[in-house]
This record gives C-alpha cells, structure tokens and sequence, in this order.
C-alpha cells in the first residue's frame, strides 16, 4: 500500500473503519478542525462531519463519560486524549466504568470503544506529556490494551481495535508518529498477536511501541560484536501473546524487557514473571528489565539520561551473557 | 425539541426561553454587562461601583501599570524569539493578556496566594518572580523555577484545570488560620485562582466552585476568558457567558473588559477585598484575546480567520492605556522613552540568561522525588551514576 507515518497510518485506518461502519465516531479535544494537535485525524471532519468527528468541550471526564453513553446506544466511539499525562480526569470512567460494564451487566452490555492515547517521552515536552502509563490498564481487569510501533501496524491495528466489541485502550508512540514505513497488504496477526520482528539465538529482547525501534537498533549493533538478538514486538500489552515469548525464551535462554514506563510495578515485572514460570529449566540468565527511573518524568533537558537508549539496552544484553 | 409548556409557564417568559435557548452568538465584544473604564481609545468611561478605587491609585502607581504592562510584553516576545531559536523546547505566549494578568496581578497584597496556569507571566511580573526563572520550565531545565512559598505564587499548573481546587483548598486553610475578617490589611488573605475558557468544561472547575461556594472560601476565580482553547472558540465550551455560571453556584460573577488594566484593577481589588473580609469568593470573567498561538507549537492559522485577529489589535491593552495617560498628563514621552529603554535592557537579561542557563545535573533527577530517603531511589541513583562514570572512563 506504499510507505507512510504512523500518524498518517492511523489517519488512514480511522478513515477506512469510519468508511466501513456508520456507527464509528471520533470525540476528543481539537480534533475537528485542527486535525489534532498530532494531526492523527486531521481531515476527518471536513469528510464526515461534525457529528462523527466531534470537537469535545476540555474535559477528559466528559469525554470518556459520554463516549460510554454513545456506546450504550450502539455507536463505537473512538476518543482521544490529546497527551498521556491528560487520561487521569478520565481515570475512573476508564476503570469503574469502561473496564467493568460487561462483567457486571452480565455480558448483556458491550462498550466497544478505544480510547487512544500518545504515549511516551522523547520529544522535549513540558511535563505530564510523556508519561508511560500503561501499568495502570494493564493491571485493570476488563481493558485491552494495545501498543502499535510501526506504520503498518499503526493503520491496520486501529481497525482491528474498533472491531473489537471489548473496550481498547490503544497506545500510539508519540515521538514515532513521523516514522515512515511500508504498510502490508493485509493485517498479517490478530491485535493481540506478538511480532517476531527479528530472529536471533543469544538473547531475546522484549519491546512495545516506542522501545522496538530502540531494540532493532541494539540487535543491529549488537550483531557487529557477534552477537545475535531475537526482538520480540508484543503489539498488545492486555493480553500478551505468552505462547510467542515463551517459544523464544526457551529457545535463547535470556530476556531483556525494555520499555521507557518506570521498571517498579510496571509491565516488566509481569513478563519477567511470566517468563519465570514458563522457561525456568531454560533460563541462562536472570530476566532483566531496562526502563526508565523510578521517578518522576524529569525536564526535558534529562530525558535523554532518563529513556532507556542503545547503550542501556546493550548494556543489560551484556549483563545478561555474562552469567 | 423540549417537553416544557412554555406558554403555560409563569416563570419563564417566552423572552426569556429564546434567550436560554438561542444559539450562541460568535461573541466579539463584551457586551454591556461588561466593566470597562477605558475604551479602547483611552477614553475613560465613569463607574460609580469603581471610580473610588481607581482614585485610590497614585500617578506612581498608574505609571508602574504601564511599565509592567511593556515590559512583560518584552518579556514574552524575547521568549518567543528564543523558541524560535531553539532555545526553548516550547512557550506559551500571553501576547493581548498583559491588562487581565498585570490589572489583577497588582490588586494583590503580599499575603495574598496566586495559584497560576502556564501563561501567567505577567501576573508572575507581579509577584516579583525573574522572568528568567519563567523560562527553566519551557527550556527543559526544570518543572518551575522559583519557590512557591517565597513569592505566594504557585507553581505552573499545565493539568487543565486543576490548581482552582487546590487555590479552594488553600483559601479554605486561610480561613482555619482565622486570617479572614480580622478587618487587620496585613492579615486578611485572600487567594486568586487563574484559569481559562477551556478550562472551565473541566470537572475539576466546577468542583472548585462547589467547594469554595458552600465553604465561602477567600477565592477568587479569575478566568481569562481568551476565547480560544486551542482550537476550539467559546461556543464549543459554553452556552452562556462564562460569569454567569458563578451565580449557580451561589456567590457573584463579574464580567471585565481583561484588556483594561484600571478596569480589571478595580474589580480584581474589589473581589480580593470582598474575599479578604469574609464575604466568600467571586467569579471573574476577564474578557480578552489571545493574539498569538496557544503555544509555539500551534498553528492558529488552521482553525481562525485573521479578520478576528484584526478587531482584536484595535483593543490592544497597551495602546489604550498608553493614550489615557497621555492625554491625563499623567505620563509624557520622557516616560515612556525611559520604558522603552527598560524593556530593552531586560530583554538582554533574559536572552543572555537563557543561554547561560546551565543544564540540570541529572543525578538531582533522584534528588526531590521524597521527603525521606527511599531505598529504590537512592539504589537507582548509584546504579545511574556508576552506570554514567562508566563512560567517562571509556572515553
């Protein structure tokens, strides 16, 4: 289908589900006529409409609050928060109310809505606009949670997540959305298929969004010096593609997590965990995680020192072989 | 459209139902509720609720409004250029806001606590923070460069929002420490919360509301009311005057003409003192423009007609004020060339500070996060700096 953005990629995808099925409908805060203030929609309401692409009041609250009520009444509202760091008025919408209405209607209600979100640093923000805060949805029962890392996936994975009748919360790498790249054919993996997206036999390196280009670099560099590292994309966050990790551990005895959210508590502990009930008798090495401090995000002139890089991720590659 | 029997309905008059319900005007002026004491002209327009207090104001005084006014006006365009530059990640301009922000700004007392949104620069001015200081947070440097306690002026709040809650809070504290009603000037305290139209739709807003309304908190609101949130105009927020909305709420809104500095003066005064003796808070409507973008980031091009923008620079807060005291003889040409020169020589100190801003140690990352030590931290914070030295012996 050609090369494009990842922003153009999701663009795209928004447009061909809107296309598809009338009930689709996009809420968020400058979305209209702006386009967003990452551009993602931009477009869209010129062709379908201020009732379909609809430019909220300033309310994530409201946003969400109303995007559930659209959704009882048979719509698939895709909303957007317009930063990471802005979700948290929404919080308990997303977590007392979207994650938990099917279960307690019994399944009688469905609250097929995605909630997309630009996520992580790396683009000299001022704070609350490069937060990794995925653990939270990850650990709420009730929620899917998605993570894109290419164009290709980027466009195809934001239809596969309006077409699932389960709420999604889909995580879009902020500071990846001009990276170009082709976008396949067809959606080769379901949304919460893992990519193998380089083979390896020494280490294997698990990332999710903005991480993987970081990871493929590291394999890269990591090869000059003869070493060969398998990267795993896992694409969804919530659930994760178990069977695709465990073969790979098993078969290269090591894992490195990467990912820029703070290590504690984060998704790392869990596939670190994961690993070591599944592939104990094939474990070389500790299960290492690289992430970012536990902190709070600092100023943009630290972040560098703060997101996990090449070096950090060769550097606990290296840790990892030395046992 | 609705199941009210308007004809069969004493309390509300046909009149009165098109009036709720008709669309809301593309609002260009203020309309004649709003407090205006200088046209844009700079004619001054007598107010019997308001002329005492602009008396109050020596010839000193009305002159150091003008020079704020110029000089955060400087201020914010050398920022402005430095962004371009490359100098700062990003900047939130406050062209158009300078009367709304230095008006208000100026009413404070020292004891008073201004809880700030990110573009409040001039009411920082006010508060006697370094406008260097303003730019640690847009370069990267820091999240807020200056003690909050220091100045009573709080950090930036960026979070849309949510520091009206917290200048609700505050002011309910001031009423614990019985520092209301005393009727002693160096003690009653009154608080200013600073917000926007956007910010209004927030949750968080109209909560501030509630509690300050049933507490009858020492607060001020006091929202800019630029017209812009980003892109979306006021009707996408609101469908009546933002002031209004105080009175469901149960204490008093004001709308202001935010591009007059002796207006919002006085009314910001007037609010403050009402606080300060114990009759509660007051919702301010500052009715002003944001002339440039919402942030340097921004593209206002995409989403509003310059044709606005152009009716707007008819009721520059500047000029007007400049005009009246010209034409009072309040402030001649030596004046207002010695201003200039002022303007100049700060915006030197800003440029040249900004470049010799040093970057953060990042080890101090670790360094504030708690009060007392954390065993996490202070492992991370090794781990960094072996991780750091490790390079420098490679090299």
């Amino acid at each position: 289908m050609g090369a494009t953005t990842i922003a153009k990629g999701i663009n795209n995808g928004l447009r061909a589900a809107m296309d598809k099925d009338a009930r689709v409908l996009l809420m968020g805060e400058d979305i209209g006529k702006l386009g967003g203030v990452f551009r993602v929609t931009e477009g869209l309401q010129k062709d379908f409409g201020e009732d379909r692409v609809i430019d909220t009041p300033l309310a994530e609250a409201g946003i969400v609050g109303t995007a559930i009520g659209m959704a009882l009444r048979g719509y698939r509202p895709v909303v957007e928060i317009q930063f990471d760091g802005f979700v948290y008025p929404a919080f308990d919408h997303i977590i007392n109310q979207v994650a938990k209405m099917h279960a307690r209607s019994l399944s009688k209600v469905r609250l097929p809505m995605v909630i997309r979100i630009p996520v992580g640093g790396g683009i000299g923000a001022v704070e609350h606009h490069s937060e990794s805060n995925e653990a939270y949805f990850t650990h709420t029962a009730g929620l899917r949670v998605v993570c894109c890392s290419n164009p290709s996936d980027a466009y195809w994975m934001i239809q596969q997540a309006i077409e699932t009748d389960d709420p999604v919360i889909f995580y879009e790498p902020k500071r990846r959305y001009w990276d170009k790249g082709e976008v396949a054919e067809s959606a080769d993996l379901g949304l919460f298929d893992a990519r193998v997206c380089r083979s390896g036999t020494d280490v294997t390196l698990l990332a999710y969004g903005p991480m993987v280009k970081t990871c493929l670099q590291a394999a890269e560099a990591a090869e000059a010096e003869g070493k060969s590292l398998e990267v795993i994309d896992l694409r969804s966050l919530s659930p994760i593609d178990v069977p695709t990790v465990v073969e790979s551990v098993r078969k290269t005895g090591r894992a490195v997590i990467v990912h820029e959210a703070p290590t504690f508590g984060g998704l790392g502990g869990e596939l670190a965990a994961t690993i070591a009930e599944e592939c104990f008798y094939s474990l070389e090495a500790p299960v290492l995680r690289v992430g970012g401090y536990n902190i709070p995000y600092p100023p943009a002139k630290l972040e560098e020192e703060f997101l996990p890089d090449l070096d950090r991720v060769l550097d606990a590659v290296d840790r990892s072989l030395a046992h | 459209m609705s199941d009210i029997d308007v004809a069969a309905t004493d309390a509300v008059s046909i009149s009165e139902f098109d009036r709720l319900t008709a669309p809301v005007p593309a609002v260009q002026d203020g309309g004649p509720e709003m407090i205006q004491l200088l046209t844009p002209e700079g004619q001054r327009v007598p107010n019997a609720d308001y002329d005492a207090l602009v008396a109050t104001l020596g010839d000193d005084e009305l002159r150091g409004f003008y020079r704020d006014l110029v000089l955060i006006r400087r201020v914010d365009a050398e920022a402005t250029a430095l962004q371009r530059q490359g100098e700062l990640g990003i900047w939130a301009s406050l062209l158009g806001q300078e009367a709304a922000q230095v008006g208000s700004g100026r009413a404070l007392k020292p004891q008073d606590y201004a809880f700030p949104t990110y573009r409040e620069h001039g009411v920082a001015w006010c508060r006697g923070v370094d406008p260097l200081n303003l730019l640690g947070l847009f370069r990267g440097v820091n999240h807020g460069g200056w003690d909050p306690n220091e100045k009573n002026f709080h950090l930036y709040t960026i979070v849309i929002g949510a520091q009206t809650l917290h200048a609700t809070g505050y002011a309910m504290g001031v009423q614990r420490d019985g520092a209301v009603g005393t009727g002693d000037e160096q003690r009653d305290t009154a608080v200013i919360a600073y917000f926007g139209d956007g910010a209004t739709s927030q949750g968080d807003v109209s909560e501030a509301l509630v509690f300050a309304g049933v507490t009858n908190a020492p607060v001020v609101f006091f929202c800019q009311n630029n017209q812009w949130a980003i892109s979306e105009p006021n009707d996408k927020q609101t469908r009546v005057p933002l002031y209004q909305r105080a009175s469901g709420f149960g204490f008093p809104g004001i709308r202001v003409d935010g591009n007059d500095v002796l207006a919002v003066y006085a009314v910001t005064r007037a609010a403050l003192d009402s606080a300060r003796s114990g009759q509660g808070p007051t919702f301010i409507e500052a009715f002003t423009y944001r002339m440039g973008a919402h942030t340097t980031s921004d593209d206002p091009t995409k989403y509003r007609v310059s044709a606005e923008v152009e009716v707007w620079k008819h009721r520059d807060p500047i000029e007007r004020f400049k005009a009246w005291l010209a034409h009072e003889g309040k402030a001649d040409h030596e004046f207002f060339a010695a201003v200039e020169r002022e303007a100049d020589e700060l915006a030197v100190h800003v440029r040249e500070g900004c470049l010799s801003m040093p970057d953060p140690v990042a080890t101090e990352m670790f360094d504030h996060v708690y009060v007392e030590s954390h065993p996490l931290v202070a492992k991370e914070r090794a781990e960094f700096t072996a991780y750091q030295a490790s390079f420098e012996g490679a090299h």
